[in-house]
C-alpha cells in the first residue's frame, strides 16, 4: 500500500512517521511518501492532507494542479483524509473568512466548515475526545476549524461543544484536529483500514 | 465531563502550533495593507512590527514592543496567525502581546534587550514563543525556557544572508556531534550550556568576595543543577531526533528568493523574510517569488523562474561593516 501525504506545506512529516508506524502496527506492507508529484499522487492507494495554513496549502495545491489528481483520487474511491487546514480543503462550503481569503477547496465532502472556529492560539486547546469507531483520544485542536452543517450522506464520527469535528463520508475522512501530534495511531489505523 | 480533560498551553499545543508552519514563509509587516499582501501571497504568519529591522538599524534609538494598536488592525485585516516582537526579557511587553491575541511571541534580539540576564521564562505563558539562536547552546537554552520554535539569528535588516548560513551551519555541525557522544559526555556539554545563567548569581557573590556554592536558586525557582538536568534532557532529545525538537527556521538577512531556497537547503523548517520585502521595488512580486521558492526549493528551474524580473532587491549591507551587531544580544 502507499499512502501519499501531501507535502505542500504543514506537518507533513509527523504525518509521515505517524502513517508508518500505523501501518507496522496491524501489519501493513508499505509505504507513507511526502510528495507534490502528480505521478506519485495517481500511483497512491490513499492520500493524507495535513494541517498547515489553508490558504497557503490551497493556493499552493491549485498552482501545482495537483487539485485534479486528487479529485480524481476521491472519485475513484480512494481514502483521503485532511486534518485541520485538510478538513477545509475536503469540504464543499466554508464559511465568510473562508471566502474572504478566497481560499479554492477541492469540494469533495457535504459539509460546511468554519475556519478558526475555536478562536485564536490562545484558545487552542486538547482535549479527550469520543470518537465513534475509535474511543477516546487525546485530540489537539490548533485554531481550529469546525464543521458546522453535514449532508445527509455524512456520517458524524464526533462533536465537541455544539461542532462536529470529526466526519466520513464514504471514502473521506475529515478531521478538525490533529491526530498525527498525538502519540496515537489509531487514527491512522483507522483510515489505513478504509483503504484496504 | 469532557471539559475536565480540557487543556490549554501544553508544550504540545504550542510545538504544535509551530509545526503548523513548516515549509512557509513567514513575514515582516508594518501595517494591515502590508499584511493584506502577505497573505495574499501565500504567507503563513505575519509578523506584526513597528518598523522593519533594517529602518531599525537606520534610526537608532531604543526598539521597542510595537503599538498594541497597530496590532489589532493588523490581526483584524487577516486569517492567518498573526506574530509579534517583545524585548529579550520583557515579561510585561510578552503579557501584553498575549492579551491582545497575537498568536506566537518573538522574543527577539531585533529590539532593544530588557534584561542582561535572563530571557522569558516562556513555560508560564498560554501562547508559544520563537526565539533567535546563533548557535546549538543558544538554541537549547531557549527550548529549554519554553521556546516552541528556533529561527536563525542572522543579522536582521542588512539584506546580507551569510550570518543566517553561518548559524545555520553552526548548529547543524553542532548537532553532528552530538550524534557520538555518550551520556557523560552530553551532560558535560549540558553543564557547559548553562554557564550563561550564573551570570547575575556569580557577579553577586563575586562582589561579596565568595563563590557561588552551587544550590543557590540562580534564574527564578531553579538551581544550576536543575538548569543542567533540563538542558541534558532537551540535549537528549536532539540526540535522538538529530535536529531540534522543536521546528527551526530561518532568519536575519533573507533578501532574495534563492537566498530562501538556500536556507531550506541547509535544513530549515521554513524562512523569516524581514526587511527584505517590503524594502524591494515591488513587494507583491517579491513575496509571491519567496514563497514559491521555499515551497520548490529542490527545483532550481522554478527557483530560476520566479526570480526574473523582479526588479531591486533591498540594497543591503555588509556584516563587517556594521556598527552594531544585533545577534550579539541575548545569549
Amino acid at each position: 500500500m502507499k499512502v501519499a501525504i501531501i507535502s505542500v506545506q504543514g506537518d507533513v512529516e509527523e504525518h509521515v512517521l505517524i502513517t508508518k508506524r500505523a501501518m507496522d502496527n496491524i501489519g501493513i506492507d508499505g509505504e507513507a511518501i511526502a510528495t507534490i508529484s502528480k505521478e506519485e499522487i495517481k500511483k497512491s492507494d490513499a492520500i493524507i492532507l495535513p494541517g498547515g495554513e489553508s490558504t497557503t496549502i490551497s493556493k499552493l495545491i491549485h498552482q501545482r494542479g495537483i487539485d485534479k489528481e486528487i479529485k480524481e483520487a476521491a472519485m475513484k474511491g480512494k481514502p483521503i483524509m485532511g486534518t485541520c487546514a485538510g478538513s477545509i480543503l475536503l469540504a464543499k462550503h466554508g464559511n465568510e473568512q473562508i471566502k474572504k481569503t478566497k481560499t479554492k477547496l477541492l469540494g469533495l465532502m457535504d459539509i460546511w466548515v468554519k475556519r478558526n472556529a475555536f478562536g485564536r492560539q490562545i484558545e487552542s486547546f486538547q482535549v479527550k475526545l469520543d470518537i465513534k469507531n475509535i474511543g477516546y483520544f487525546n485530540a489537539v485542536f490548533i485554531r481550529a476549524p469546525a464543521i458546522v452543517k453535514t449532508g445527509s450522506n455524512v456520517d458524524i464520527l464526533s462533536e465537541f461543544e455544539g461542532y462536529v469535528v470529526a466526519a466520513r463520508q464514504k471514502n473521506l475522512l475529515a478531521l478538525s484536529f490533529h491526530p498525527e501530534l498525538a502519540d496515537d495511531t489509531r487514527i491512522h489505523e483507522y483510515f489505513l483500514r478504509m483503504a484496504e | 465531563m469532557q471539559l475536565e480533560n480540557l487543556r490549554f498551553g501544553t508544550e504540545l499545543i504550542k510545538r504544535g502550533f509551530a509545526k503548523m508552519q513548516k515549509g512557509g514563509v513567514i513575514m515582516d509587516v508594518t501595517n494591515a495593507e502590508q499584511a493584506r499582501i502577505a497573505e495574499d501571497a501565500g504567507a503563513v504568519a505575519v509578523m506584526a512590527l513597528h518598523r522593519v529591522p533594517a529602518d531599525i538599524r537606520a534610526e537608532g534609538g531604543v526598539a521597542r514592543m510595537a503599538d498594541p494598536k497597530k496590532i489589532e488592525d493588523i490581526v483584524e485585516e487577516v486569517t492567518i496567525p498573526v506574530m509579534a516582537k517583545c524585548r529579550i526579557g520583557h515579561i510585561s511587553e510578552a503579557r501584553a502581546l498575549e492579551s491582545i491575541g497575537v498568536d506566537m511571541i518573538d522574543e527577539s534580539e531585533v529590539l532593544t534587550p530588557a534584561d542582561v540576564f535572563f530571557h522569558i521564562d516562556k513555560h508560564s505563558f498560554t501562547i508559544p514563543f520563537v526565539c533567535g539562536a546563533r548557535s546549538l547552546g543558544e538554541a537549547v537554552r531557549r527550548i529549554w525556557e519554553g521556546a516552541a520554535m528556533i529561527r536563525t539569528k542572522g543579522e536582521a535588516g542588512t539584506g546580507n544572508v551569510v550570518e543566517a548560513v553561518r548559524h545555520m551551519r553552526l548548529i547543524n555541525y553542532a548537532i553532528k556531534k552530538l550524534e557520538k557522544m555518550d551520556e557523560d559526555e552530553l551532560y558535560g556539554v549540558a553543564e557547559n550550556y548553562a554557564n550563561p545563567y550564573k551570570k547575575l548569581a556569580e557577579k553577586v557573590v563575586e562582589e561579596m568576595g565568595n563563590k557561588l556554592n552551587g544550590d543557590e536558586e540562580i534564574f527564578g525557582k531553579y538551581t544550576i543543577a536543575d538548569i543542567t538536568d533540563g538542558i541534558f534532557n532537551v540535549l537528549k532529545e536532539v540526540k535522538n531526533m538529530k535536529r531540534l525538537p522543536v521546528v527551526n527556521f530561518a532568519a536575519g538577512g533573507i533578501a532574495t528568493p534563492a537566498d530562501a531556497a538556500l536556507m531550506m537547503f541547509l535544513g530549515s523548517d521554513g524562512v523569516f523574510v524581514g526587511s527584505g520585502i517590503f524594502k524591494s521595488s515591488n513587494p507583491p512580486k517579491y513575496a509571491r517569488a519567496i514563497v514559491e521558492a521555499v515551497e520548490n526549493w529542490r527545483d532550481s528551474k522554478i527557483v530560476a523562474e520566479v526570480s526574473k524580473g523582479l526588479g531591486e532587491a533591498m540594497k543591503g549591507q555588509e556584516v563587517d561593516k556594521l556598527e552594531e551587531m544585533l545577534q550579539t544580544r541575548g545569549l
